[in-house]
């Protein structure tokens, strides 16, 4: 978005959706998802890496597909069922492929992981038996720069093979800004 | 008996907010009250700085503005040199100096304020390139545009010439490489004249931030406090550069008196910070007709932009590790390190080692193949062993047989084999198959007497709840420095892996361990953490509280009764050199490092004739490291190493305009993809080295080194092309076989 535009846009009002939390707030059309889950909701796991859907760290789940959020405008989230990383796990209780990313050294430095997280529960939502084709074809919007993928990709083989699922998304969050 | 955690793959002390999103990077911290920081940069070149011009309708009175003028102290980063302003006074030496901060709370208006920002600058004329620093027909730096030359001389190379069967030249070239670690660089500052200064942020090394601070503030140590937020990635992205942001947000904070935020986003960060060494490497080479090799002699320079930085320290690695694995007995090594008019390159994974090892590689094959003997048997022919000396007439003590872990190598990777089959499958095949490898090795810790100098110091302390507390600031930045430091202080004293924990780094609260460079987090400060955590315990027994057999429980009481009795408890152990290591620092020669991690690592590629693009279809690492203190972390980092490796040599092209990036972003500068990595099998050989924690060696930057000559090599046995350059594109690539056969 224009900065400028900011000042000149009149806001408007948004209701969604978000780890199964009914969410009103105004905003400016134009304003990016990825802005107001981490500024508006303070859900600041969602990631900020290049700013133009290559990396893949914002990546939340909407209305069933994986998505860039910098990418997103607020106009379009009207309506919209959202996941972000903090939708993932049961309070305390991990998700599946959460557990196997600790387990195969999947996450690193930790910055690309809820967006890998994401797109990992993606990949096992389409396809309950995911061959190494698929899983990389599934990771492939989703850059990391620390692991060299392997470990991921064994990540989410584990999470497969442990019966994980990509739905299960527990709605037992609250965001802090509520 | 206690399960010794070393050799485990234990859990990450981290790992659980990882992946729920709750561990906290610099962007995701707020404080009240802040503003946004921003920075105007000059844009040209190399010019004089004549006026600063604030324009357009922007309410300029309600931001901060911070020039030059306003700086309370020294305006230098200070590092190994102090010849970097922290902002422009005058000369402007590269196209992306900062010359103005700004800070305002909305970062939207702050955004169109940096743009109404005129610099007016007469413009001088620009030394773009190597070749045109070295030809000094401008002077840029100094009195020669040489930040720092070495000699490395071994036996007498002017007589090796004349005894030689054949003298074999080349030249070789690398390019620029970004770190692109995920998270970009940022900052918070809260600064004051009572309270001095504080800083928050990404990083690799607290105490330079806290070493550049000093000067420009003109505040004693104590008002300086730096403190490691999560990080996102390093690979040496964030060893210096951090110095400059946190001294911007923290001259910010003090004018404004409020806290400031400054993170770039991703162009700023590709286009502004640091950047690996491009490198142009010569090598002319005596050899007999059985394979022997007689001399060596290596020109080697590196582009250190506009300011000193740590290229120095660059050089001197890319000096010692030019002539790799192999003993000769006449050396000579020049190199040397120039100015141009480009931002400072600096600190990256490999540090120097990846591009003359490149070179050397690539040379050692194109010298097997002038002899027409297979580039193993050149190879094994020239090894250096155990007993005799490297370029630097370093005697190798370790008990490495790079024979053998070659033997090793080309047997898992079934080299032979594959080999005889792509010549005969590749005359009739639009794609063409090759395989190649790379052997090398990679000196853990600081060159030289670096580690003596920088004399590093780790506590250990008990918490009053009678938990082991490490103190150090080597910085977990996804490498696992967090648990393997918990894996050895857990060993050193037997207690549980789960009674160790580790301080947050906060120059506040911890030692100066050192930086968080140069694969010496596990050798040289791991060690210190060993001393400091046996340290407790020999307090812990003179004091009668603990027996010399105990279980976790025993000891952590121990602790707490301690803590009761006496007060705190804390142990501190400083690195001492072990007794032979001998290095000269006028001569170049002598025990450059402690100890080494070798290598071999094998390629395997399809090359396609039509399309010009390269998959890798297999890749073998097969490493000797000492011991193996987390199989999984380590295995972790040879992949990523790899994978950075791979993007070096096919995909990362830094396109230079004027002295900038022209290609700063993520879609127009490559990084390998999850679809883009091949299999990448990784094997461990362990030596305990006696002066490691358990016998471990550096690894962290070791699988940089191979991937780029190892690619190239392969390349260059599917389509018989000379390659002498990286990255080596599909353009590249189609430009030298259109060059060969049209």
């Amino acid at each position: 978005m224009s900065k400028a535009e900011t000042h000149i846009v009149e806001k408007i009002k948004v209701s969604c959706k978000v780890n199964g939390h009914d969410i009103h707030f105004q905003t400016y059309p134009m304003a990016r998802l990825l802005d107001v889950l981490r500024e508006e909701l303070k859900l600041t796991g969602t990631k900020e890496g290049c700013g133009e859907g290559e990396c893949g760290a914002c990546s939340v789940m909407m209305n069933g597909e994986l998505v860039d959020s910098c990418l997103v405008p607020a106009l379009q989230v009207e309506g919209a069922e959202i996941t972000t990383i903090e939708g993932v796990a049961d309070q305390d209780k991990l998700h599946k492929v959460q557990s196997a990313f600790i387990a195969c050294g999947g996450a690193q430095c930790g910055i690309c992981t809820p967006g890998m997280i994401l797109a990992s529960m993606n990949i096992l939502k389409k396809n309950k038996n995911p061959s190494d084709a698929d899983i990389r074809d599934g990771l492939a919007g989703n850059l990391c720069r620390c692991t060299g993928y392997m470990k991921i990709f064994d990540a989410v083989r584990q999470a497969c093979a442990a019966g994980a699922s990509g739905g299960g998304m527990i709605h037992a969050w609250k965001s802090p800004a509520l | 008996m206690l399960k010794s955690a070393v050799g485990r793959s234990v859990p990450r002390k981290e790992g659980r907010d990882k992946v729920t999103g709750k561990a906290r990077y610099i962007d995701d911290i707020v404080f009240p009250n802040m503003l946004h920081g921003t920075t105007v940069r000059s844009a040209v070149a190399r010019g004089r700085l004549k006026k600063i011009h604030f324009e357009g309708k922007i309410p300029w009175e309600e931001f901060t503005i911070v020039t030059a003028a306003d700086i309370p102290g020294d305006n230098y980063v200070a590092l190994i040199l102090y010849d970097q302003p922290f902002l422009v006074k005058d000369l402007i030496n590269h196209p992306e100096e900062p010359v103005v901060l700004l800070a305002h709370p909305d970062k939207y208006l702050l955004e169109e304020a940096r743009l109404h920002v005129r610099l007016e600058v007469e413009p001088l004329p620009p030394v773009l390139n190597m070749e045109e620093s070295l030809s000094r027909k401008e002077i840029i730096w100094g009195e020669d545009n040489v930040f720092k030359t070495y000699r490395v001389e071994k036996g007498d190379i002017q007589n090796c010439w004349s005894q030689a069967d054949l003298i074999v030249e080349g030249e070789y070239h690398t390019g620029a490489q970004e770190q692109l670690y995920i998270e970009n660089n940022g900052m918070i500052a809260g600064a004051g004249p009572t309270d001095g200064v504080t800083v928050w942020g990404s990083m690799q090394c607290p105490y330079y931030i806290h070493k550049a601070l000093l000067p420009l503030f003109k505040l004693p140590a104590e008002k300086i406090r730096i403190i490691q937020t999560e990080t996102g990635g390093g690979f040496g992205g964030k060893e210096e550069y951090p110095s400059m942001i946190a001294g911007h947000a923290a001259l910010l904070a003090w004018k404004s008196g409020r806290p400031v935020k400054i993170v770039y986003d991703r162009a700023e960060d590709m286009v502004a910070t640091t950047k690996r060494h491009p490198s142009r490497t010569r090598h002319r080479t005596a050899v007999t007709k059985e394979g022997k090799i007689l001399g060596m002699e290596i020109d080697f320079v590196i582009d250190g932009g506009a300011y000193a930085t740590l290229s120095a320290v660059v050089l001197s690695r890319g000096t010692i590790h030019a002539a790799g694995p192999y003993s000769c007995p006449n050396v000579r090594v020049i190199a040397r390190a120039v100015a141009t008019n480009t931002p400072p390159h600096g600190a990256f994974r490999g540090f120097g080692a990846p591009q003359s090892i490149f070179a050397l590689e690539r040379h050692m094959d194109w010298v097997a193949g002038k002899l027409g003997m297979p580039p193993d048997e050149f190879r094994k022919k020239n090894f250096v062993k155990t007993g005799q000396t490297t370029a630097t007439s370093q005697i190798i003590h370790e008990k490495i047989d790079m024979g053998a872990l070659l033997d090793r190598s080309l047997k898992l990777s079934d080299y032979h084999a594959k080999r005889e089959l792509f010549a005969k499958t590749n005359p009739t095949s639009k794609i063409k198959r090759g395989i190649g490898f790379a052997s090398f090795m990679h000196g853990s810790g600081f060159t030289g007497s670096g580690e003596k100098m920088l004399a590093s110091v780790v506590a250990v302390e008990a918490t009053p709840e009678g938990r082991v507390r490490v103190l150090a600031a080597s910085t977990e930045i996804g490498q696992g420095t967090n648990t393997i430091f918990s894996q050895i202080a857990s060993d050193a004293v037997g207690i549980d892996y789960d009674a160790i924990e580790i301080f947050q780094p906060d120059t506040a609260n911890v030692p100066n361990s050192g930086p968080t460079v140069a694969s010496r987090t596990v050798m040289i400060v791991g060690k210190l953490v060993e001393s400091a955590t046996l340290g407790l315990k020999q307090t812990l027994q003179k004091s009668g509280l603990l027996s010399e057999k105990y279980t976790t429980a025993e000891f952590q009481k121990a602790c707490v009764d301690y803590i009761h009795k006496f007060g705190p408890l804390k142990s501190f152990s400083q690195y001492k050199q072990p007794p032979g290591i001998n290095w000269d620092d006028e001569k170049y020669q002598g025990d450059a490092y402690g100890a080494y991690a070798w290598a071999v690592y094998v390629a395997e590629v399809s090359v396609d004739t039509v399309t010009y693009e390269t998959r890798i279809d297999n890749f073998y690492a097969i490493q000797e490291v000492g011991k193996v203190i987390h199989p999984l972390l380590a295995a972790g980092q040879i992949e990523g190493g790899i994978a950075q490796g791979i993007g070096y040599a096919l995909y990362e092209k830094i396109v230079w305009k004027d002295g900038r990036m022209a290609n700063n972003k993520m879609t127009n500068y490559i990084m390998p993809t999850a679809a883009d990595v091949p299999p990448i099998h990784v094997y461990f050989e362990e030596l305990p080295y006696e002066h490691g924690p358990s016998g471990a060696k550096g690894i962290g930057e070791l699988p940089m080194d191979g991937p780029g000559p190892a690619i190239l090599n392969a390349i260059e046995d599917a389509t018989c092309l000379r390659l002498t350059h990286i990255p080596l594109m599909p353009e590249d690539l189609m430009e030298v076989m259109r060059a060969k056969y049209v």
